[in-house]
This record gives structure tokens, sequence and C-alpha cells, in this order.
């Protein structure tokens, strides 16, 4: 960076080469600058997720961490526009004031890295496009982004979108930046859709150790109209001593047994529906005929709460993979699992979190491997000390690689912001 | 109809034609070549029929392979290239070009598979939108969007215009109910994104290219996401005595936490012209008429019906009827259906404008709009997508008159510019395609549109596919013509237009 920027637009920069600019100029005069003197950057927020993705080679590093706050909250309009790195915590309780919410269901990543919630900026969270168990029901965090300003990789600002949900004007380029990992624009601000928060919610759970069964049940609950809108496995874990043996600690409610494996299904809505859905899911699902057990309100919100956190794979010192398959490969893929991993599945049977002790990558490959030949995806989230990135974080065909290359080139063409974050060469 | 600015006509490409027409009759079956005047007339224009051009030739490939076939050729030659679907889009995005090969998806008409499994359909493009439920309903299923023209309209053109309906609060548009798609770019690249998981990881491209008009990529096969039906499905009908009162109740219904699977307001203008239209029996007294539709559980819609009609109570509605069975909940649609024939039958001609506002503006913009009807002297009248904001106001003209015509052009360039300032958009679900490329700069600084461009040629280094749409040629904001409809020279003029 010369001299003459923080001269002349006195952005902070401390001694780790990090700059503070304060609002988007400042943002789009330090990234011109960048720009101009070819200088790769890391984009960074609070940090709380910065461990997902390759690790990025780069001497400077541009902090957003002061463009915060609301800028304008519509309750009735259902949107909130908010300075991109507004602390996903801050945002959540405003919204709550409302009885509104994100209806995605935004994930703690905090638990993983240090055992303790750290939800980090918006931005951040955008930014990966993680949503949590709601997300088979009400969408992705890329369903609730109604539109976005920023700063693209040659310093010009530029927005797309609005705060309509209705909207054809142009590309829909807010679908594009979330889940880009920073690759593509420094966020500046950000129009979030927000939805009523469910009254109430009850948690069926659903002990069984037959996997068959318990995929059956995932395809009859995505069949069903009673509208469930959580539907987790948490099989027995592995005996292995190499994972961490919580799943009894963390899952510790008066009324459920969580020694052996189990399925958790969540209604919500006012008590009279909800006493409705869970009449009509007995009948569906035959529950009679199964070991259930039920959570109150009281009980229910803390189990997803404990879900989203990720805390069963809280401070895992193992590598952490995400992978999406179609539902219907459920047996398969947990066929292939057997019980030599600790692992559960979410978004009612899609989404598979899975830890893997690996001294060496070989199974990780290996299920990388699995997943892509069930027509799925997976995403290394965490990796151990001894990782050695020989196996790419994110899955991508050359097809994609190719057209994803012209379009990093289309906002940063020179390859500033977060180089090599998500592919190489990227 | 204000003379349309198109690109340059390329005289390279006009004086090959008949090596063009050989070279494509070499590339796929002959037959499925055209270029006769008689056999390309009716792809001279799409639902915006205001507009017409005739194309070089006319291709309707059969599959994928001969799709990139086509493309690399035109690519390699210098040759634009307009997709088709349907042609029902209402903004002039798949308006030919007189130095372009018209490729028309019309032979990918067939559902490819269906899979209750994983919930979805993969589909070709061609087949239509309605099309995709009927395969489905059998087990309860149905595909969510429902565009007016769902009848005739294409899922691949959906994709394209990213195409929504009255049920877009609650159910998403296109983009946000299909889960893969395989497209041909101009160099006769394929590429598949997405597939049967939910979401994809990387860049969503399909979120780029949903909605990108046909700009991008031609698509050739759609993975659609398919839901249950809901339980039960119940409708109000309620009437106001004035705009602000029926406004506020929309309004109130959203911040009170109820999300409906419908929700329409229309204008007293559209009661009476749909009521003599369609004898839907709509309140004539009232100023303003909501619909609101809510579907879920047996307890959960009579309870939100219940907490629907105590807002409309308070909002001192003049009228409030609930639904009592299928049939009169859809006895209350009747007449919002059949708004745009309903206004056809009133005067010659009419322009159906489509800006979003935020809901709580629609107040405002109706009363604005009742102010520059008064100053253009020119009737109006207004039915509103409450639930997401879609706001369709219909002008009547005659189009006979020419000043009358200018007039109702800077009208309706007027009230976008409204919607604009009230903090909306200028469309919210017809696209811009010809319609309302030079509005975009309403919208949109040099930046915005720059940006969207370098994308653009990213993809398509040359400008071919599809060039002369969505972005400004001029770069100034020349007030253009909207749906245009001339003594009911409608393309589709039998498609309910809601």
């Amino acid at each position: 960076m010369s001299t003459e920027v923080k001269k002349n637009s006195q952005i902070f920069q401390d001694s780790n080469k990090t700059y503070y600019p304060e609002d988007e100029i400042q943002v789009s005069s330090v990234v011109k600058e960048l720009y101009k003197n070819n200088l790769p950057t890391e984009l960074i927020g609070t940090g709380s997720k910065s461990f997902i993705g390759n690790k990025i080679q780069s001497a400077n590093k541009l902090s957003l961490s002061k463009l915060s706050g609301i800028v304008e909250y519509l309750s009735q309009e259902l949107y909130i526009k908010v300075k991109a790195n507004t602390s996903l915590e801050f945002i959540e309780k405003e919204l709550e004031k409302n009885n509104q919410e994100l209806a995605f269901e935004p994930i703690d990543f905090g638990f993983i890295e240090n055992g303790k919630s750290n939800k980090g900026t918006i931005a951040g969270y955008l930014s990966c496009n993680f949503a949590g168990s709601r997300r088979f029901k009400v969408g992705s965090v890329r369903d609730h982004i109604l539109g976005f300003r920023g700063v693209n990789g040659k310093g010009e600002i530029i927005k797309s979108g609005g705060t309509v949900v209705k909207n054809v004007t142009g590309y829909d380029l807010s679908k594009l930046v979330t889940g880009s990992f920073g690759t593509l624009v420094a966020l500046t601000e950000i129009v979030l859709k927000v939805l009523p928060k469910k009254k109430l919610s009850n948690t069926i759970t659903i002990h069984t150790e037959d996997k068959r069964l318990v995929n059956k049940l995932f395809e009859k609950i995505s069949s069903s109209s009673s509208e469930v809108s959580g539907a987790v496995y948490i099989p027995d874990e592995p005996e292995d001593e190499n994972y961490v043996h919580n799943k009894e600690k963390v899952f510790k409610f008066n009324d459920l047994d969580s020694k052996g494996s189990f399925l958790a299904l969540r209604v919500e809505g006012d008590k009279a529906s909800i006493n409705e859905k869970i009449k009509d899911l007995e009948k569906e699902l035959e529950l009679k005929k199964l070991n259930t057990s039920m959570l109150d309100v009281y009980q229910s919100v803390p189990f997803w709460k404990k879900i989203n956190n990720l805390e069963l794979f809280a401070e895992t010192k193992n590598n952490l993979l995400r992978a999406v398959i179609p539902p219907a490969k459920g047996n398969e893929l947990m066929q292939k699992l057997g019980n030599k991993y600790k692992y559960y599945v979410d978004w009612c049977g899609s989404l598979y979190w899975i830890e893997i002790q690996s001294q060496k990558n070989i199974k990780i490959i290996e299920i990388k491997k699995i997943i892509r030949e069930l027509g799925g995806y997976l995403t290394i989230i965490k990796t151990s000390l001894n990782y050695n990135y020989e196996e790419a974080i994110f899955t991508v065909d050359d097809t994609r690689l190719m057209i994803s290359e012209k379009i990093k080139k289309s906002f940063d063409p020179k390859r500033v912001f977060n180089p090599g974050k998500m592919y190489r060469g990227i | 109809m204000s003379e349309l600015v198109l690109p340059k006509i390329d005289k390279t490409t006009i004086d090959k034609k008949d090596y063009i027409f050989k070279t494509l009759g070499k590339l796929i079956n002959p037959e499925n070549v055209l270029s006769h005047a008689d056999e390309i007339k009716p792809y001279e224009t799409d639902a915006l029929a205001a507009y017409k051009q005739t194309p070089l030739v006319v291709v309707m490939p059969e599959n994928t392979k001969e799709v990139s076939n086509i493309l690399k050729f035109c690519h390699e030659e210098n040759i634009k290239v307009v997709p088709r679907g349907s042609g029902t889009g209402l903004s002039g995005g798949a308006l030919p070009l007189q130095d372009a090969v018209l490729l028309s998806l019309g032979k990918f008409n067939k559902i490819l598979e269906i899979d209750f499994e994983n919930k979805c359909v993969v589909t070709q493009p061609g087949v239509t939108n309605l099309g995709l439920t009927h395969a489905v309903q059998h087990k309860g299923f149905y595909y969510a969007p429902d565009p007016s023209s769902q009848l005739a309209c294409s899922i691949g053109g959906n994709v394209a215009e990213n195409s929504g309906g009255v049920h877009s609060l609650k159910y998403g548009t296109t983009t946000n109910n299909i889960l893969g798609v395989e497209m041909v770019m101009m160099d006769g690249t394929i590429c598949r994104i997405g597939g049967k998981t939910l979401d994809q990881e990387g860049y969503d491209l399909m979120g780029l290219i949903c909605g990108s008009e046909g700009l991008l990529g031609v698509i050739t096969e759609v993975t659609a996401k398919i839901l249950k039906k809901p339980q039960v499905v119940k409708a109000a009908l309620i009437g106001f005595p004035t705009i602000e009162e029926g406004g506020n109740a929309a309004t109130e219904i959203i911040s009170k936490g109820i999300v409906p699977a419908g929700m329409e307001i229309m204008d007293k203008a559209l009661i009476e012209a749909t009521d003599n239209f369609s004898k839907a029996g709509y309140p004539r007294e009232a100023e303003l008429l909501l619909i609101v539709e809510l579907d879920g559980t047996q307890s959960e819609v009579d309870g939100l019906l219940k907490e629907v009609s105590d807002i409309c109570k308070k909002n001192n509605c003049s009228s409030l009827k609930l639904s009592k069975n299928e049939k009169e909940r859809l006895s209350f649609w009747v007449g919002r259906k059949a708004a745009f024939p309903a206004c056809g039958a009133m005067a010659p001609d009419y322009y159906c404008m489509d800006g979003s506002i935020p809901r709580g503006k629609l107040a405002e913009a109706l009363l604005e709009i009742k102010t520059l009807s008064k100053k253009y002297n020119l009737p109006v009248a207004n039915c509103f997508h409450a639930g997401d904001g879609n706001l369709h106001p219909l002008i009547m003209y005659d189009g006979g008159n020419k000043e009358e015509l200018r007039k109702t052009e800077e009208f309706g360039a007027e009230i976008l510019k409204t919607c604009v300032r009230l903090g909306g958009v200028i469309t919210g679900e017809h696209g811009v395609g010809v319609e309302k490329r030079e509005l975009m700069c309403e919208m949109f600084n040099n930046n915005d549109i720059q940006q969207q461009l370098d994308i653009k040629l990213s993809l398509d280094q040359k400008n071919l596919l599809n060039p002369g749409k969505v972005y400004p040629i001029l770069r100034k904001c020349a007030e253009e013509g909207r749906v245009h409809v001339h003594r009911g020279e409608e393309k589709f003029p039998d498609l309910p237009r809601f």
C-alpha cells in the first residue's frame, strides 16, 4: 500500500498490514490501491470462520469490521438492511424484538473451533452459504438475500438486487456473491429477508438402530404435508477412542434417552397446529409401533440450538466434513460409513456432517469419491493439524471451474480478494 | 410505439445466409432448419407483440449435442443467436434479430424422469410449467411457481426469466424451486450445474443463470423441485371503502407475522372491469378489494383466517367473505384472473406495467398513479401481488391515436420511476428484455451495469447470445413501451394474465 492512500483517506493500518476502512468509500479507495499495486489481500470480519477454505498467502489484510450496524429495519416489509460486518448475534437479537428471525437458522461455527459461541458477522456467514436445519423447508442462505452493496476487485462500488422479494432487474448477483468465500466482492451492505418467528416447537424422537427405517422415515416426512421443519438422525458414536464420546452429554434432556441412535423431528406453530401436526405424523409414520419420546418447547428449542451449534463436534481435533447428497442415496451412504466414523444427518436425509480421525488423507479422498458417485458434493470444513491439503477443500468439475475462473476475472481480474481460498488459481 | 433501437445489423452474416442455412442443415436434421417467410413468421415476436423482427433462420434442435454444435458453429462464424422457449414472455426477451439465428427449444418437450424419492422432476426445457404439476399431481405433488402463462410457458423460459406467480411470498420464484440445470454456453461448452442435491457448492451459477434472460447460456435440461400439496387451502375476499384502509390491512397482515400463500389487491377500476367481464360477484362499492389465500393444516388455516378477518374489520372493511369450500375459493379468483382480458374489453389497447414496491408504499403508489391518470387523461386499473409487492397497473388507451400512444408511454415510464423512487424496482417478474432496457439506469449506475456486462462478456466474449436485451444500448433513460396489446392482437390472448 502506498503511503499516499493512507495520507489521503486516513485509513488506519496496523503493524500486521491490516487495513481498517470505516466506510464504503474508504473500502473502495483501499481496494483501488491494492488493485493498482497487484497486492493479494485477505478479507476479514471477525475471523470466526477463517479456518474454512484454503489458507491464503497474502501480504495484506482488509478488515471490514468497522462497517457495522443496522441501516434500516422494516419489520412490516420483512427485510433488514445492515452494514455487512454487523454481528449475526446482534441481528438475531434485533429481529427477536419483533418476533422475527432469519428462517434459514444460522449455524454457529464457534463451537467446533473453540467450544463456545462465535457466530461472526453476516458478511462472513453469507460468504459460506451454510444453512441450518430448516434449510430443506425454507431454503438456504442465498434464498434470503435480497440485495447487497460492495466493492469489486478493481475498487468499484457496485450493487445488485434491492429490498423487495420479487425482482428480476438484471442478473441476480446476490446469489452469486453468497457462498463465494469473499473471492468476488468486499461486501459493504446486505439486505436480508426476514420472516415471522414460529410461536412454539415440539420435537418427536424415534429411537432406532435400523438405518433402512431411518431413511424410509426421512422419505415419508419429505412426502408429508405435515410441515416438519427439522429432521435429523444421530447415530450411536463409534467405539474408537479417537472420537470424543459426548452425545449423551450434549443431548441431556429430561425426556430424551440419548443412548443409542435416534431420529428427531421438529414441528412448529401454535399449540393447536402443533398438536394437529403430531397427530398427523403419528398416523403417517405409524409412530405407535416405534419407540418414541417427545420434547416439549423447553427442550425442543435448546435441542435444535445444539444441533445448529454442531456441538457434537465441539473442539474436535479431527477432520470435519460436510457432504450433501440426493436424499434417496441415504441407505447407500450410511452403509458405506458403517460405524467407523462419527457423523449425523440433517436436512431430512440430505446433509451429512462427518468427523474423520485420520493420520493420512486417504480416508477423506475415499469418502469424497463415494459422495461424488452418489451425485453429491463434499466440503472439508475443518482439518486436523496434520492435514496436508492434498485433496481439494471444495468439489468442482473442470467445466464449472473454467466458468468460475471467468466469473472471478469479471469481478476481480487481478485476484486481489482471497486468492486461492476456494480453488487454486482463482 | 416508439422505434426500438437494436444492435447494429451485421451485413456479413446477412450476405452468407445461404451458407448458414446449408451448414445448419448439416449439423441437425435439415427439416428442423426453417428460412421460408411463411415458416418463420410465427417466430417474429414473443408476447410483447408490438415489436416484430424477422429472424435470419429458425433452428429447432432435438438434443443437447445439436444445441452445442449450433452454438459452436455460430460462435466460430460470429453469428448472433436468440434462444426461445414458448415465446410467452412479456418483455421482448425472445424478440428475434434480422441477423441472428433463432434457436427454438420447442422440440425439447419431454419429461425425462420423475423422482418422487428425491422430490424432483428432471425435464427438458420445452415442457410447460403446468406440465410439471400435471406429471406429479396424481401423488399429491406440484411445482410451486405459477406464472399466469403457466398453461403455455416453458420451464426453460421460466428459468431464463426467473418467473414468479401469485404464491411467491411463501413459495419463492423459479430460482428457489430448481435444483439443477444443464446449459450450453455460446462457444458450445456443455455445463451441468447442481443436480438432485439441495444447494450447490462453489459459485452459485444457477442463481446467476436463473433470470439472466437467455444472455449467458441456453438451458437444455432442468431439475425442478416438487412439493407436497398443502392439506387445506382457504381464501378470504374483503372489500374496503378506501385505498388507505385496504393498504393498511394488507401491511398489517404481514407485520402480524402471517405469511399468506397469496395476497392480491385490486382497485375500484379493476373491480368494476373484472366484475363486468366475468361476473365474479365482487363488492362493486369497494374502493379496494383484497383476496387473501392461506394454506397449511386445518387448525393453522382456520386460526390465520380469523386473524386476517380481525385485522380487516379493525381497518373498517366494508365486506368480508370466507371461502366455505374449494368451489367458492376458486370463484374468488375468477375475476382476478380475468384482469387483463377485462381491461382489453374496456379500451382498444392497454399497457401492462410490472414494477415492485415495498408493500407499505401501496397506498402512496396507487394515489400517485391516480394523479398521473388525471394528468395524462388516461384511465388506469391496478392489480397488485400485495404479498410480494409486485404492482401491475394497466393503462387503457387507443393506439390508433398517436398522441395518446405517446402519452401512454410517458405515463408508463413515470409509474416505473415512481416504483424506484418508493424503494422498488422496474420489473418484478416480466423481465427487462427490450422493453425496459433503457430504464435500467433508473436503478443502476454505470458501475453496476458494467459489472453485469463484464460477467456477460466473460461467458460470451463476442456478445453473440441474445444481444440487445436487458442492458441499455443508449445508456440513457429513454421512455419506451410496456406490454402493448393492440386491438386484441396479443400473442396469447387466451392466457389469463395476472
